[in-house]
């Protein structure tokens, strides 16, 4: 590789300040995706700006709401027991990235500031009601993580920024969650069609909210609130959930590309959007409460 | 602009002074002379970089060697003692789990840490817990089955 300025803060403090006087300095988490980036497509890199010392974005704290810091790990949320009980989507999203290795190295911050349309722990969050915190010399902006990304690649993150950490709310009582994606091969791939779902069941089992999103089929990831809506006030049925899943599909704004064609994308939309459905209600009914 | 590392790698403290561009897998190999970790792909799709950092596997070509300071890294130097093969490579080797064995040392580690959380997977926890690391010559068969014959292994 290319040399360059390796920047090594001790703290968030001292994290900011170089970014502040190094703007064109890329923030280094698991470098799974920017040394990719840097190594086959020769993206120009001046410095980086590891984060491996800084403790406050390796946090993990569940008091009621989860915060997660940006460095944390896929393999820490694929395993947390919590995670998966409770914030299940995540748990699935980040445990179908890359391989074991892959996940050892690959942070929650660094998946969605690198703004795959397919990011795996994107789908999941946005359903899970996420916030960004984002940190600057000058002060800490909180955002939902509806409002993040722009574009493939693209963050609303300006130059001395810093994704510092993800805020989901506690999940309501009888909530459950699924993440599900379609990828050519078992394992090591990117996702060609990602749907997370949650579903919060009223006490006589009618949906009392549900959220969908969708991964790989837009230039971000996106909710579907349209195609949610059908599910308000409503039991589960077979037919409900056809209807659902034709409305998720059209609402995704696919491409062809070579991984699969915009018609399979629309297809495979529909029916992961009613196995994720399916699986989130499933975890609602057994699920016991906050 | 140089960056001076306390790693300890294989049990051994080891300082070295390395400019910050190199990986963790430039640093085994070219400086310190471990070359059982291999280079196959340098993208972290492959896993024939695997090493274990504090236990866990990772890919060492996308991790700079600047970013494993004071943690333990084990290669797969680090499996034999005293010339006597860690119980994962008798089992490679009574089971044929190679051909031409580039991909090895990195299926070594990952089965090692494998096998120090479960240590009687099945089948399919096998093929999950390697899925990171490929294998060309073999068909993997051979690869699963020595996992299955290695017994418990002793912390590494």
């Amino acid at each position: 590789m290319k040399r360059f300025d390796y920047l090594a803060p001790q703290n968030l403090t001292e994290a900011l300040q170089m970014m502040a006087d190094r703007p064109e300095a890329i923030p280094l988490a698991g470098g799974t995706d920017i040394l990719v980036q840097m190594k086959e497509a020769q993206r120009p890199v001046e410095a980086l700006l590891s984060l491996k010392r800084v403790p406050e974005v390796h946090q993990i704290t569940q008091n009621g709401k989860l915060t997660l810091g940006a460095a944390v790990t896929a393999g820490q949320l694929a395993t947390d027991p919590q995670i998966q009980q409770a914030y299940t989507a995540l748990a699935n999203g980040a445990g179908l990235i890359g391989s074991i290795q892959i996940r050892n190295m690959a942070t929650v911050g660094g998946n969605l500031c690198n703004a795959a349309p397919s990011a795996d722990t994107a789908p999941p969050l946005l359903v899970l009601g996420a916030q960004a915190v984002i940190v600057s010399t000058p002060g800490e902006r909180m955002i939902p993580l509806e409002e993040f990304f722009l574009g493939p690649g693209r963050t609303v993150l300006q130059p001395g920024e810093l994704l510092k950490e993800i805020v989901v709310p506690q999940p309501l009582a009888r909530s459950g969650s699924c993440y599900l994606r379609q990828t050519p091969r078992a394992w090591m791939d990117i996702a060609v069609v990602g749907v997370a779902a949650t579903i919060t069941l009223a006490a006589d089992d009618t949906i009392a909210e549900a959220r969908l999103a969708l991964g790989a089929v837009a230039p971000i990831p996106m909710r579907t609130t349209a195609a949610e809506k059908l599910l308000t006030g409503h039991t589960l049925t077979d037919d409900l959930l056809q209807e659902v899943g034709t409305a998720a599909a059209q609402a995704a704004k696919p491409i062809d590309d070579l991984r699969a064609s915009a018609d399979y994308r629309r297809h495979l939309v529909n029916i992961l959007t009613q196995r994720a459905l399916r699986s989130a209600w499933a975890k609602a009914k057994d699920s016991q409460g906050a | 602009m140089e960056y001076e590392l306390n790693l300890s790698i294989n049990k051994q403290p080891v300082k070295i002074t390395v400019e910050p561009h190199l990986t963790l897998l430039e640093v085994l190999r070219d400086h310190l002379t471990l070359i059982g970790t291999k280079e196959g792909c340098g993208t972290g799709d492959c896993g024939a970089c695997t090493v274990l950092v504090n236990g866990e596997p990772v890919c060492s070509c996308l991790m700079l060697a600047a970013e494993v300071e004071r943690q333990e890294i084990t290669t797969v130097e680090g499996l034999a003692v005293n010339d006597e093969l860690h119980p994962i490579q008798s089992a490679f080797v009574n089971q044929g789990g190679l051909q031409c064995g580039f991909c090895t040392p990195g299926l070594l580690m990952s089965s090692v840490a494998l096998l120090e959380q479960n240590p009687r997977p099945t089948e399919v926890e096998i093929r999950e817990a390697l899925a990171g690391n490929l294998c060309r010559c073999t068909g993997y068969d051979k690869i699963v089955r020595a996992v299955q014959a290695a017994e418990e292994v002793e912390h590494v």
